[in-house]
């Protein structure tokens, strides 16, 4: 094969897992900043996955299905929401609940789907004129299904909304200094409550597209957790869109080596190795990023902090 | 008709145990600064929170004009015209200073027009003489910047009664300088203007007129130009008070304490102090001026034990202590008031006859070798409670449940007190007196001085410069991490130590 064609065909790989935990990144990001700590985000993944997966089934149309897949997150995470913001419980316990629930829901509702063997047809992908014919690049960016476009475009919306809205500025004040917004007549709780359930409807569609795009069946463990690399992601990306928009891509590529080396025909280091790869990153990235150096500056100030109106 | 812009009749808010304000009257003319002095814990940041719509009031009447309203929260609060500057900056440090100051406003729109509105906040600046860079995050700013931006927030509202809880307490003296000629010119614009002070000479500076509350009530409000300080201290506590402390020329013995270029990393492997050196005599007293945050702290725990010195040595007369244990300071007789009451200063939940007693518990005439004698315990607990004016139930009860400036003297007691059974060398003081109301203050003050003859070396330090020049021999001026200025004090330069308190010169 010609380097030309393998770095191609790593580069469409990438872009494929990249863009899958692009989305569920986005959405954490956007729960984050709101000072909610989400650890449920493999359950929803996996919750939006089935849930896309069996309307799509049913209705072969994959617009309903992403739909399924963004209210089933949305549910999910409304539980968390309740817990954390609501009942001001505990949010690492509550969440890492919701991640089992979803796993567990997904496993239980799924099970006869995995055993029935039924199957659907992945998306089709949609080539961009023009941006599709550059050399890499095109193959890999821009001929792709709607939904990894759908994960670009979020990357420019959430930015915006965040830096560029008075939405985004009371949310942002909110993950920093609660009592702060609360007397400045910003409605804490609603905005925790629309930042947790938006962010949770992402990482639903982010299953979307993992199934809708990758696997024609259901199968136990679809998300192999991907889940907890976008949590580390979050972390990666400063909590920044855009940021996430690199470090996604970065995890996307360091997933596919594995494939790459193996179609070249490379056996020198155990393919286990690079399977193992993205999640020893990850844990590299959660010791390196949490030093308080570097959390002090980025992280929300009230992430994970529940708030009590005092009188 | 009713010139008053404001007015607040007989307003009762009472907490679980105290009557934070018992019918307090307060009004408010259109231009007027007015002062409202009192003691720590008189009930001025209670009255105006619940002005500010943070506190319900029990009872009681709020006009605005002359009509009656009600204010349930600080949005009401700001509809109204009412704006606070409160004791603790309510900012977010990540956020840009344009950001901070359009957060909650209504007519942002739902895209932020950020240009448009850091011009707005540019003219207000100018006109008020309040400088700060609008698209500077607010973490990089100084304390003094970071204040006017929260005066910037009340105006981009066209707040016109404004409310200041002692806003002089971060400053430098330039930065209060500052403050007071914008201040003038707002007052002067037609803004109203609550000025929360505990400082006579404040109120004399700068206020038309000056309410003084006591323990809840309202004593006297009084037109500043009429009254005088001697007055108001009488007002204020009840009794008159001393301005000057008489004090001997120290007799200085041998060398106490040798701090020889001493460094010291945070948790974070920043330096924070850089290259420390002193001495220090038995039988002197000196202040530390500076901003807090400038290694006050580190050197006081590096002195101290209790924080690891990086290089350097410390000794203690003579003796060489270098990241030695608290507890080998303590027994060379290093004694240690901490900063912070709750936390290293208390243990919470015990009582105060225990905290009294946590340093000695262990020697005679406290315990034999296995059990603690409860009878000696408390009776010196008693007695120091009765020393040291502290008021509680009982020296059985926790002490998580005594009010701020009583648990500064349970801390001070503690260290204090101790020494009448063992023999002190130096004593290190953090804002000894922060917190305490004038009565405890003057006591505190007279006592480190009568340490001092007694021989003792004392280091103290404070944020308050007429603390520091009036018990002090020599004073020190830290600013990141260094000393950079040492005079004595009957030499001492209020304005040059402010410059160097900023870091503009050094000596
Ligand atoms: N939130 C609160 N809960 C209980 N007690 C309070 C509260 N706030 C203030 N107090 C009490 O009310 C009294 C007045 O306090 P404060 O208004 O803060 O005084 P000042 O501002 O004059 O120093 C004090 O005894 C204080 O302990
Ligand atoms: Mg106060």
């Amino acid at each position: 094969m010609d380097p030309l064609t393998i770095l191609t065909t790593m580069f469409i790989l990438m872009v494929q897992e990249g863009s899958i935990l692009l989305i569920a990144t986005l959405g954490e990001i956007f729960t984050e900043r709101s000072g909610i700590l989400n650890l449920g985000v493999e359950g929803l993944m996996c919750f939006g996955a089935l849930s896309s997966f069996v309307v799509y089934y049913l209705t072969g149309n994959w617009i309903t299905a992403t739909l399924a897949a963004a209210l089933a997150g949305l549910a999910l995470s409304l539980i968390h929401a309740f817990v954390s913001i609501t009942l001001k419980a505990n949010q690492t316990v509550s969440g890492l609940a919701i991640t089992i629930l979803g796993l567990g829901l997904s496993s239980f509702i799924g099970r006869p789907l995995a055993l029935s063997r039924v199957r659907i047809e992945p998306l089709e992908s949609v080539r961009i004129p023009v941006l599709s014919d550059l050399p890499v690049i095109g193959p890999s960016f821009f001929n792709q299904n709607p939904l990894v476009y759908l994960s670009y475009i979020m990357v420019i919306i959430l930015w915006f909304i965040l830096y560029k809205t008075g939405f985004g500025l009371n949310l942002r004040s909110v993950g920093e200094n609660p009592s702060m917004a609360d007397s400045l007549g910003i409605n804490v709780f609603l905005t925790r409550y629309i930042a947790t359930s938006v962010g949770g409807a992402l990482c639903g569609v982010s299953g979307a597209l993992l199934i809708l795009g990758y696997y024609p069946s259901w199968y136990d463990g679809i998300t192999a957790g991907r889940g907890w690399i976008a949590v580390a992601l979050v972390i990666f990306s400063s909590w920044n869109p855009l940021y996430a928009f690199f470090g996604a891509y970065f995890f996307g590529l360091v997933g596919t080596l594995n494939a790459t080396f193996q179609s070249i025909g490379f056996r020198v280091i155990p393919t286990d190795f690079f399977r193992t790869l993205p999640y020893l990153l990850t844990i590299v990235v959660l010791v390196i990023f949490s030093s308080t150096r570097f959390r002090k500056r980025k992280m929300p100030a009230s992430l994970g902090k529940p708030y009590t109106r005092e009188l | 008709m009713n010139e008053n812009v404001l007015e607040m009749v007989d307003i009762v808010k009472i907490f679980p145990g105290v009557v934070a304000n018992d019918r307090v009257n307060f009004s408010l003319k259109a231009g007027e600064i007015h002062a409202l002095l009192g003691e720590n814990g008189a009930g001025k940041t209670t009255l105006m929170n619940i002005l500010y719509g943070i506190y319900k009031m029990d009872s009681g009447v709020i006009k605005v004009d002359g009509r009656a309203v009600s204010i349930r929260s600080p949005r009401d609060a700001i509809k109204l015209g009412i704006g606070m500057v409160h004791q603790n900056f309510k900012l977010v440090p990540a956020h840009t200073v344009v950001e901070n100051i359009i957060l909650g406003s209504e007519n942002n729109g739902f895209i932020l027009d950020l240009k448009k509105s850091s011009e707005k906040i540019k003219n207000l600046a100018s006109s008020f003489g309040l400088k700060v860079d609008p698209f500077s995050e607010v973490w990089k700013l100084s304390m003094g910047e970071r204040q006017r931006v929260e005066i910037l927030k009340l105006l981009y509202r066209n707040v016109r009664i404004m409310i200041f809880d002692e806003p002089t307490a971060v400053l430098t003296p330039q930065e209060k300088k500052e403050l007071f000629s914008s201040l003038k010119e707002m007052s002067s614009k037609g803004k109203s203007i609550i000025f929360i002070t505990h400082k006579l000479d404040e109120v004399l500076e700068i206020s038309d007129r000056v309410t003084v509350l006591r323990r809840g009530k309202n004593v006297a409000t009084k037109i500043t130009k009429e009254t005088n300080k001697f007055e108001l201290a009488n007002l204020m506590i009840g009794r008159p008070i001393i301005f000057e402390y008489s004090k001997n020329p120290p007799k200085l013995s041998g060398l106490a304490l040798k701090v020889e270029n001493v460094r010291v990393l945070d948790e974070e492997g920043n330096l924070r102090l850089k290259d420390v050196s002193f001495s220090l005599s038995g039988g002197e007293i000196v202040g530390v001026a500076g901003i807090a945050g400038n290694g006050q702290r580190e050197l006081a725990e590096a002195i101290t034990g209790l924080r690891h010195v990086s290089s350097g040595k410390v000794f203690v007369r003579g003796k060489d202590l270098t990241n030695a244990s608290p507890r080998r300071f303590f027994e060379n007789g290093v004694l240690f008031i901490p900063e912070e009451r709750l936390g290293v200063g208390t243990a919470p939940n015990l009582s105060v006859a225990e905290n009294l007693v946590l340093k000695s518990y262990d020697n005679s005439p406290f315990s034999n070798s296995v059990f603690l004698k409860f009878d000696a315990i408390q009776k010196f607990a008693e007695m120091l409670v009765k020393d040291f004016e502290i008021l509680c139930p009982s020296v059985k009860v926790p002490v998580k449940f005594l009010s701020g400036g009583n648990l500064q003297k349970v801390v001070l007691a503690r260290e204090l007190g101790n020494l009448v059974s063992r023999d002190v060398n130096v004593i290190v003081a953090m804002y000894p007196t922060r917190g305490l109301d004038v009565g405890a203050t003057e006591y505190v003050r007279r006592l480190l001085l009568k340490m001092r003859d007694q021989g003792n070396a004392i280091i103290f330090f404070s944020e308050d410069l007429e603390e520091i020049l009036s018990i002090s021999d020599r004073i020190f001026v830290m600013f990141d991490g260094r000393i950079v200025g040492e005079m004595d004090s009957s030499k001492a330069d209020v304005e040059k130590i402010g410059l160097m308190m900023a870091g503009s010169i050094a000596s």
